[in-house]
């Protein structure tokens, strides 16, 4: 790759890989000012500043189950059922509001403790039974996109109150959406949480080296248990700001999302099999596919299409993360 | 995973039993045997308690219609074990199916006249370079499994809709000969479709079970780090597993085309690495490697088949259909964990007297 | 000798020079092998032996030098490459496929011609060979058992029938007997000495001095990487070999005043863990060094998880400060005042890709932030503490703790349970396979601790250590205690006997306590 440069060139490039293995993240940041150069090439609407706040509520939920797939994947695990778990807490929520006409103030609190306890059932079968989180989450994919669908099949559900829908169009300063907003806010907390306190120390640890973590004291179980309830946590939250956006709950929703889900984490610099990784990454991973998403659909690329971009950045930054730990290493 | 496993590798039992032959054998034929003949009960307990509450369900048109179903899960669930057997993934395959089946589809769009027979290799060539483009990234790249697969998961389909430009295929596109295969039969009054799946497991089975290349593919997915030391060509094995893996997409690509009449980007395959993958898994495919069969893997896929049309026959919603699988899923890898924990307990018990 | 000294050696290395990072762990090295004879090598940990074997067996390239085999230069590029030369390199842990069975484990990967690779395998022919192979090595295993489960001893022979099975010319044995019983090494040598009377050259190497005067021609002893010298067995008293091997009086090691031990700290009554040890009971006391002796496996980690709650006893009692207690989680134990160095140091005593602050607060994180809170300020300043008190080479306290050396590894190990205030410390190993110096500043520091009035239980196999450190010796074997001796009645000969369950007298005359140098993780990083 570095054939163009002159051979002293070489020596400079093993220290920015030095630079960038100890902090993968500052390539995503790389990666996000290049997709956003393209976007604003592809269609000079896109650097319209309403526009690109405007756009952020349509993957902002990806970014709310991305924060806390960054703490289980960390952990040394995976969740593949928070686009499942979401759609089933969307699909409950409006049950118990449309369907049983309880107060939505309450129906929010009930969503939220609903899609807790969701991610605990995950936790519980790989923290107690030590099941491998790959299966159990492919199972309970299929289980609570399956259970949403056993409730409310084919049909979907509204009839919410109307300071409930629409969160999106609540903008600060005429500006920024509130789903945006709640999005950076728990970025910020989560961030802290991860990055400073015991128990995101706790969460490297166990990803790094489990049996390390359990000699130390560390109470592994309880920390994976914690993980997964996040997890299902922000399923809950995930679920509040779609249904508010779209107005409606239907067994569907979300679906297939896990993947952009992973592929915002992996492509934020998180390691796929734990221990290492930075919540900043991730959200910048998040703007980048977002704007590119955008970028490209201002440009009358279909969406389904946009799918081989994805792809191939996701390829291509751990590519190149193979790369710059190759280069490190020498 | 745990420190005290940990142990068992690293430091004799004290005590161990000196029986030739030991007890891990026991443990592992035992937990084996268990679960295949739990499965085979299992599938027989649905399709009794189906024929009881409606004796319709054993009807030759039904069976026949059990039967169509399952081809296609099995053709790919096979490849998707081998994948699994070596310590990876494959969640590609919906996509690699649906890419296979959509060109094909515009192929007959354009060309009535094409020969099946070239259509079909045709559609095994695409679907071995989808796999071979994974083998490699894997393989050589050194990209988990799991990225790879999902990354190609998402550029399969989005190909799938640039190829198609997002229009379906529909069953009047189609050649009488393309939907025969899997309506006509060439003996014995059994269809094409269910013939190629059985080639397909018999090959299966012949290249696991008696080549030297099938062994090995056990081997690395049991001890990735000694059978390298082994000499065995680790990275060769894994290329071929998903190479092997995408051949099968691409063929089950064409019989879906044939099977249900059309070919629709957005739908076609969608799911389906989730329906082939619970199968190898409840088939007794291990996610961490070394263990899965083909008879475990068939037995899973005729599960899922049976589960699917028993829903049917009974008249419960097919709504219900998602929910069970992952529900199958979980007791799957339960029971198997537990029996495990169990029967090594068993074991330590026995070895201290 | 076997082998009449004109012909040329079967193999012969010259010159081998290998170092991994800054440490030079092979410095022009020269070893021989004879058509028919077991050759030992002998060394401490660190000296080389294994990254020697591993070079010849094709698993490292050296830096320098040359292998002749037949007196032709060879080259040995991987593990492979020396199998068809016909080296057999048996590892100290197995490499087997716990999911195959045993006739699959001794044939696989050796034949990856791609003619071979094409032809269907004829399993009947193929399990009939197996047994065949087991039947000439005399060995009573069903060819088609599963590899899982099977004991360390049995998964050896399954790889020493592989290495038959290619007609391997030459065997190369690293620790073959470091985990086996004395019946099972017994086994062991019978198959040896038939492998050679047929001509086979092997290389051995083993920290039992006794095994190796029983079963070699020739001894060659390595220290630091370089060669101190070659002798026939024959005329070569195990004396003069320790000499060699040492290079050091065994005075130098740190002799500690003995105080008069205080309170109990730990008592622990008739534990017991199915499978693992039985009727374990011990006492440490405040200010004394416990020691516990024994083979390697015979349950003596076992005893230390189960008082650290990694994996508590299924009965027994515990008492800490003479209260009852429940040990079942390490956190509990923490909690306690207890600590524990595990044997394991990477795997389980440290989370290598943390920094040195992260590896040093771990244990005690919660203690040190109540709030929560972590305050990387405080943490530099503890992990700078630590490394000025233990004396740890680092770079910087932010540096990966992969990077260091073992002995600083263990010194940040050691630091991390400090932190955390233990009043009982479980040291697993602790000085296994770091150097000289960082084992004496352990050694000092144990003394410290004891001075502050805390309680040790030190397991080792380096029996000179023990002997020299500990107020009371234990001595386990397969899984029962089997001698407790005061610092003054223990002798090596005595503690040697209990571990293995035979008479002093059955050893070599004069045998010292050397022979029973631990069996380490490895002589390289």
């Amino acid at each position: 790759m570095n054939d163009l440069k002159p051979p002293p060139g070489n020596e400079r490039w093993r220290s920015l890989a030095k630079w960038i293995g100890r902090r993968p993240e500052s390539l995503t940041l790389l990666i996000l000012g290049v997709a956003f150069g393209v976007s604003s090439l592809l269609s000079p609407y896109f650097l319209d500043l309403y526009f690109i706040f405007d756009s952020t509520s349509l993957y902002i939920e990806i970014g709310i189950l991305a924060l806390a797939m960054t703490f289980v994947i960390i952990s040394g695990n995976i969740d593949l059922s928070v686009a499942s778990g979401l759609a089933l807490v969307a699909v409950v929520t409006a049950m118990l509001h449309v369907q049983l006409g309880l107060p939505m103030e309450l129906v929010i609190v009930l969503a939220l403790a609903f899609g807790t306890l969701l991610g605990l059932f995950n936790g519980l079968l790989v923290a107690k039974l030590g099941l491998p989180s790959l299966a159990v989450t492919l199972g309970t994919l299929a289980l609570y996109r399956g259970v949403a669908q056993i409730f409310l099949g084919d049909h979907s559900l509204s009839g919410f109150p109307e300071w409930f829908v629409g969160a999106d169009f609540i903008k600060a300063g005429g500006l920024v959406p509130l789903p945006l907003i709640i999005f950076l806010l728990l970025a910020l907390v989560l961030g802290l949480l991860l990055h400073k306190t015991v128990l995101g120390r706790y969460v490297y640890a166990v990803g790094a080296n489990e049996a390390a973590a359990r000699y130390a004291g560390i109470p592994v179980d309880r920390v994976k248990l914690a993980v997964f309830a996040l997890s299902g946590l922000m399923m809950g939250v995930g679920a509040l700001l779609m249904v508010s956006r779209l107005g409606v709950a239907r067994y569907d929703l979300a679906i297939g999302h896990e993947l952009a889900v992973v592929t915002t984490v992996v492509l934020g610099g998180v390691h796929i099999y734990g221990g290492r990784g930075a919540l900043f990454g991730v959200v910048i991973a998040l703007f980048i596919i977002g704007f590119l998403r955008s970028g490209m659909g201002v440009a009358n690329i279909p969406s389904e299409n946009q799918l081989v971009v994805i792809g191939i950045l996701l390829l291509a930054a751990v590519a190149l993360g193979n790369v710059m730990e190759k280069l490190r290493k020498q | 995973m745990t420190p005290d496993s940990r142990r068992t590798s690293t430091a004799p039992e004290p005590l161990a039993s000196r029986q030739p032959g030991g007890g891990g054998r026991f443990v592992a034929a035992t937990v084996l045997r268990f679960r295949e003949l739990g499965i085979a009960v299992f599938v027989l307990l649905i399709v009794g308690v189906a024929t009881l509450i409606d004796p319709r369900f054993l009807d030759p048109s039904n069976l026949r219609n059990i039967l169509l179903y399952i081809p296609l899960i099995t053709i790919v669930a096979m490849g998707q074990m081998m994948v699994i057997v070596s310590r990876n993934i494959d969640l590609s395959v919906g996509s690699s199916l649906a890419l296979s089946a959509i060109i094909v589809g515009y192929l007959f769009v354009h060309h009535p006249d094409f020969p099946i027979w070239a259509a079909a290799i045709l559609a095994v060539l695409i679907g071995t370079v989808l796999g071979a483009i994974n083998g490699v990234l894997v393989a050589w790249a050194g990209i988990p499994a799991i990225i790879v697969t999902l990354a190609t998961m998402s550029i399969y389909r989005g190909l799938v809709f640039i190829v198609s430009g997002g229009s379906q295929v529909s069953g009047g596109d189609l050649p009488v000969e393309l939907i025969a295969l899997s309506r006509t039969s060439p003996v014995f009054g059994i269809p094409w479709i269910i013939l190629l799946a059985v080639a397909v497991v018999l090959l299966t089975y012949l290249l696991l079970r008696y080549t030297e290349t099938g062994r090995e593919i056990y081997a690395i997915g049991s001890n990735p780090e000694a059978a390298a030391l082994r000499g065995i060509p680790v990275k060769f094995n894994v290329f071929l597993v998903f190479t092997l893996c995408g051949a099968a997409a691409g063929l089950a690509g064409i019989l879906y085309a044939s099977r249900f009449g059309y070919v629709n980007p957005g739908n076609t395959g969608v799911n389906f690495e989730l329906i082939v993958i619970s199968a190898a898994i409840i088939g007794g495919a291990n996610v961490f490697g070394g263990s899965g069969t083909v008879q475990g893997t068939l037995l899973g896929c005729l599960l899922i088949g049976v589960i699917h049309i028993a829903l049917a026959v009974l008249g419960i919603s097919a709504s219900w259909q998602t929910a069970l699988y992952g529900l199958t899923i979980l007791l799957a890898v339960s029971l198997d964990a537990i029996l495990h924990r169990r029967l090594r307990k068993h074991k330590e018990g026995a070895t201290m007297t | 000798m076997s082998a009449s000294k004109s012909e040329p050696p079967l193999l012969r290395a010259r010159g081998i020079c290998k170092s991994f990072g800054i440490v030079r762990v092979l410095d022009e090295v020269k070893f021989e092998l004879n058509t028919g004879e077991v050759h030992s090598l002998l060394g401490e940990n660190g000296a080389g032996k294994s990254t020697l074997l591993k070079i010849l067996g094709g698993v490292h390239q050296p830096e320098k030098g040359e292998v002749l085999l037949d007196g032709t230069p060879a080259s040995i590029p991987s593990p492979q490459a020396a199998r068809e030369l016909g080296i057999a390199l048996i590892h100290q842990e197995p490499l087997t496929f716990p999911d195959l069975d045993v006739t699959e484990n001794i044939f696989l990967g050796h034949n990856s011609t791609w003619r071979s690779r094409l032809r269907p395998i004829d399993w009947k022919s193929r399990y009939r060979e197996a047994r065949r192979l087991l039947d000439s090595l005399g060995v009573k295993l069903n060819p088609r058992s599963r590899m899982f489960g099977l004991s360390t001893a049995d998964q050896q022979m399954v790889e020493m029938a592989g290495a038959l099975s290619q007609n391997a010319r030459v065997l190369l044995m690293d620790e073959p007997t470091a985990s086996l019983t004395p019946d099972e090494t017994r086994e062991l040598f019978r198959i040896v000495g038939q492998l050679r009377r047929s001509g086979t050259a092997i290389a051995f190497i083993s920290h039992r001095l006794e095994e190796v005067f029983e079963i070699s021609d020739r001894i060659t002893i390595l220290r630091d990487g370089q060669l101190v010298a070659t002798r026939d067995r024959e005329g070569t008293s195990p004396d003069e070999v320790i000499g060699m091997m040492v290079g050091r009086p065994l005075e130098k090691f740190f002799a500690r005043p003995r105080a008069e031990p205080g309170k109990p700290l730990l008592q622990v009554q008739n534990l017991s863990l199915t499978g693992r040890f039985a009727g374990i009971s011990l006492e440490v006391r405040a200010g004394e060094i416990v020691g516990v002796a024994g083979l390697v496996g015979a349950g003596r980690t076992d005893v230390a998880n189960a008082l650290f709650g990694i994996r508590p006893a299924d009965t027994g009692n515990i008492r800490v400060r003479e209260k009852n207690v429940a040990l079942r989680t390490p956190a509990e134990a923490i909690r306690l005042g207890l600590a524990c160095v595990p044997e394991d140091r990477q795997h389980h005593g440290l989370v290598l890709p943390f920094q040195v602050t992260q590896n040093t607060t771990l244990a005690a994180l919660r203690r040190l932030f109540p709030w929560g809170r972590v305050r990387p300020g405080k943490e530099r300043e503890l992990a700078e503490t630590y490394r000025d008190r233990l004396d740890i080479e680092l770079r910087a306290v932010d540096q990966p703790t992969r990077e260091l050396s073992g002995g600083n590894q263990q010194k940040v190990v050691l630091s991390k349970w400090l932190l955390t205030e233990p009043e009982i410390l479980i040291l697993d190993e602790p000085t296994r396979g770091i150097d000289v110096g960082a084992k004496q500043e352990v050694h000092r520091l144990m003394g410290e601790l004891c001075r502050q009035g805390k309680g040790i239980l030190l397991i080792s196999s380096d029996l000179p250590e023990i002997l020299a450190l500990s107020d009371r010796i234990l001595v386990m074997r397969e899984g029962r205690l089997t001698g407790h001796f005061t610092h003054d009645e223990a002798t090596a000969e005595k503690v040697m006997g209990a571990a293995t369950g035979q008479t002093p007298t059955g050893a070599p005359a004069g045998a010292p306590p050397e022979s029973s140098e631990p069996r380490h993780a490895g002589d390289n990083p």
